[in-house]
């Protein structure tokens, strides 16, 4: 049973190639086997129905990276709004958000 | 709007109840930035404490900063004149935060992401136009300060070093 990663983006939020990067070194690091859909949102419609709140969002095994982040918040075409440990706003989400989720989905597998 | 232009002049409702005037401004001043803004955007969140620094570090050089903000409330509710009210006065934000409501600013500057810069000298003549710095989110981190440098030159009667950088952020939610 491999983990599943969802990567959705708005190609006209900046921000998708950063996290895109991160994703992957995250990846890379952790050693997670995951089979990776990167998906673009391109329509309200789009957006509505994937519950795409805002640009990127990453799911891993359907849940959020960013679960509180993304609570409340309606489905849209927008860049996506993340703070940092430090309380910094950021457009993508933190490395520990990526890693965490990630390594709760392995360790979850292996139970 | 292309640099050495002259910007298309605006007046606009400002947060705390008053009205903005870009000609009265560039009467005062001898730089004016009009930077297109809001409160949803990641970007301009990274990049506000900057944009506060900035303002009160020219004040007293003749410098006025006017943040506008042009978003759609309907699909942003959070960019809605009431909350710009609310997030100006949270903050403390010591620049103008004026509403386009009709977005018509927004479109006679051709301005396209938030944020994104005008500098204007003291004859409304566009001397700079793009992105604040070169990176929104680690301030220690920026090499070019790009709105500053271009200030320091403007106000010592120069030509600012570099006139044009893309602006990084988000897309301005239309009509």
């Amino acid at each position: 049973m491999s983990i599943k990663v969802d990567f959705l983006y708005w190609p006209e939020c900046p921000s998708h190639p950063e996290a895109w990067t991160l994703l992957q070194r995250l990846l890379d690091e952790t050693g997670v086997a995951a089979e990776v859909t990167r998906r673009v949102i391109e329509t309200e419609a789009e957006a509505e129905t994937t519950r795409f709140v805002g640009s990127p969002t990453i799911r891993v095994n359907g849940r959020d990276v960013d679960p509180r982040g993304a609570e409340g918040m309606a489905s849209r075409l927008t860049c996506r709004l993340y703070f940092r440990e430090d309380g910094r706003p950021s457009a993508v989400p933190t490395e520990t958000m990526i890693r965490n989720a990630l390594t709760q989905a392995q360790a979850q597998i292996k139970e | 709007m292309n640099i050495g232009e002259k910007a298309p002049t605006f007046t606009l409702p400002n947060v705390d109840g008053t009205t903005v005037s870009l000609d009265a401004l560039l009467n005062e001043s001898k730089a004016v930035a009009v930077v297109f803004s809001c409160n949803h955007c990641p970007y301009v969140r990274g990049w506000e404490d900057r944009m506060v620094s900035i303002q009160a570090d020219y004040a007293d050089k003749g410098f006025k900063m006017v943040a506008v903000g042009p978003n759609n409330d309907r699909t942003h509710p959070e960019d809605s004149f009431e909350e710009m009210k609310k997030r100006h006065k949270a903050e403390g934000f010591n620049f103008y935060y004026v509403r386009d409501e009709s977005q018509d600013v927004a479109h006679a500057y051709a301005a396209v992401r938030t944020p994104e810069v005008f500098l204007l000298d003291s004859d409304g003549v566009l001397q700079y136009h793009g992105a604040i710095d070169d990176n929104y989110q680690e301030p220690d981190a920026v090499k070019h300060h790009y709105l500053r440098d271009a200030l320091d030159a403007l106000l010592a009667g120069k030509t600012p070093p570099v006139a044009k950088t893309p602006p990084v952020g988000c897309t301005i939610k239309w009509k």
